[in-house]
């Protein structure tokens, strides 16, 4: 087998030429990512229920607060699986590369949607490099945390002021991972033709021109050697 | 029609041989769990106390055995593993317990042995209530009890967590969580807590915190007459007072109690999590899904234009998309 793509998956490739359309996700990592993405509301929703005597009313969505007390945690467990088989797939092309300084030093042309100002990028820019990470560590900073207040599992075994800092840890991340879950939403509902990667599967290829072209080209030159040529 | 049983004044009284009506119900709750804006009531009522004077108590157990009874609870029975804690701590179904020290005074070389009776102090400022995340699942009486009324009660840990004495203990079979009620149900109708009723020594008593204070007093002057200099009333001002107290004949070294806390409080952690990261942590989660959606409806995205489905064209056909890049840009 060739060398490992540098900017690209190995299953990444071109799916049509008339239009031109691109294979970004495969059905597999699409079903993970929505599970995900369900089990995060449903973690948002049932936390925030416990996080603010205003929002207790959310507790109803679960059936009370003694089933919201109970699913959280379990929740929490089958995200935290979820995204790890994620970050299994996904952390190779997000580690950071030279030309990610430069689009973070022009982020002003980023805001401004002025992609020619900006460095051709691979699969992931910065930004959404940033969203990986950001989840990344705080969804391991929030099972460790929510694992030592888990009452249920733990019992009494976690001493006092371990559960005073894990349960304050605990909601600042919350509120941190909150925060990078609407900048995710947003970033993908800005980008025009983005959200069609998470349900699809594919991109167009004037998106993939436009946001990723190294990751493009990448493919392109791969798929070119083929007999459609 | 039943008479209106008064505020008990003693535990050592028997109760009345007709039924009384309780003197205190809902309407005298001042603080409520997870609750805002709780309505106070127009009469407050007399603050009690139970005392217990650690000096006069000889460690029976009578206590712990009354709260079984008076309770109904069932603490499972234990391995005897060679201490005198039976069972080995508070447990969701023991709600007081004898906690035993040897300590040797390092000024008499004495061997002292020390025995707490230890379970919920019925804190005037109580961290339970402070941490508890569902609503009426604590209350607090204007007479100073503090209760967990299990109905509302969603098994979460919270209040031990905010609790600056390690009191509450969480059920594994019904996820509720219980501590030392103050007997409210007999103080209702005019009666002592049953530890206090039980104690044969009265190292127990019980009445208003007025009084238990004045009956402090006295025993503290009789330990200093004794040789006992520090002695002194357990009554900790960081958690605004206590409604169950203790008399110890070294105030100055609670810790020595069985790690009865120097100055207890609500902890900083605690106040930190219920005060700023929440307001704070609501307000930025707020603003920002506000901001995104307003932003997200109203400003123009980012659109892909048809130069850029051009130049993918040319480039998976073969051709240099990049040759007349400059003349679409």
């Amino acid at each position: 087998m060739a060398r490992r793509p540098y900017y690209s998956e190995p299953g990444d490739r071109i799916d049509s030429t008339a239009p031109v359309t691109v294979s970004r996700y495969r059905g597999f990592i699409r079903g993970n990512h929505w599970l995900t993405a369900i089990a995060l509301i449903v973690l948002a929703l049932s936390g925030l229920a416990l996080f603010d005597p205003s929002l207790y009313f959310l507790t109803g969505l679960f059936g009370g607060g003694q089933t919201t007390r109970w699913l959280h945690p379990i929740v929490g467990v089958v995200l935290f699986f979820s995204f790890a088989l994620m970050f299994i797939q996904l952390w190779r092309l997000n580690m950071p590369r030279p030309e990610d300084t430069t689009w973070v030093a022009k982020f002003g042309d980023v805001v401004k949607g002025n992609e020619d100002a900006l460095p051709e990028l691979g699969k992931y820019n910065p930004g959404q490099k940033f969203i990986f990470w950001a989840m990344s560590g705080l969804i391991l900073v929030l099972i460790v945390t929510g694992v030592l207040i888990w009452q249920q599992v733990v019992g009494h075994m976690v001493s006092v002021p371990v559960r005073r800092v894990a349960v304050l840890v605990h909601a600042i991340s919350a509120v941190l991972i909150l925060l990078v879950f609407i900048l995710h939403v947003y970033a993908a509902i800005w980008t025009r033709g983005t959200l069609r990667a998470m349900t699809r599967g594919t991109v167009t290829g004037g998106w993939a021109w436009r946001h990723h072209r190294k990751w493009l080209r990448e493919i392109a030159s791969r798929d070119n050697k083929g007999p459609a040529e | 029609m039943k008479d209106i049983a008064t505020s008990p004044t003693t535990a050592a009284s028997n109760p009345p041989v007709q039924p009384t009506e309780a003197y205190f119900n809902s309407g005298d709750i001042v603080r409520i769990s997870a609750t805002r804006n709780v309505p106070q009531p127009d009469r407050q009522l007399e603050k009690l106390a139970k005392l217990i004077d650690v000096s006069k108590c000889i460690g029976c157990k009578a206590c712990q055995s009354a709260c079984i009874e008076w309770n109904d609870t069932h603490p499972a029975v234990e391995e005897n593993v060679g201490v005198y804690e039976n069972p080995h701590d508070l447990t969701p179904n023991m709600f007081t317990l004898m906690r035993f020290s040897e300590w040797v005074n390092p000024e008499t070389d004495d061997l002292e042995w020390l025995i707490r009776k230890d379970g919920c102090m019925h804190c005037e400022d109580p961290g339970c209530l402070k941490a508890c995340p569902a609503p009426g699942a604590i209350v607090q009486y204007s007479n100073g009890i503090v209760d967990f009324v299990q109905e509302n009660c969603i098994g979460c840990g919270y209040c031990l967590t905010g609790c600056p004495f390690n009191i509450p203990r969480i059920s594994q079979v019904d996820h509720k969580s219980y501590k030392c009620t103050l007997c409210s149900d007999r103080v209702a109708v005019g009666q002592g807590p049953a530890c206090a009723k039980a104690c044969p020594t009265q190292a127990i008593v019980f009445g208003t915190k007025e009084d238990m204070k004045a009956h402090a007093a006295e025993r503290i002057e009789d330990l200093k007459s004794r040789g006992y200099e520090n002695a002194g009333l357990y009554d900790p001002a960081g958690v605004g007072g206590t409604h169950v107290m203790y008399v110890l004949h070294h105030a100055d070294k609670p810790q020595i109690y069985n790690g009865l806390a120097e100055s207890p409080r609500i902890s900083p952690i605690v106040e930190g999590w219920k005060g700023v990261t929440k307001t704070a942590g609501l307000a930025a989660i707020g603003l920002a899904a506000i901001g995104a959606t307003l932003h997200g409806l109203f400003a123009r995205g980012n659109e892909v234009e048809d130069h850029d489905d051009q130049a993918a064209d040319k480039l998976v056909k073969g051709e240099d998309p990049d040759q007349d890049q400059g003349g679409h840009g």
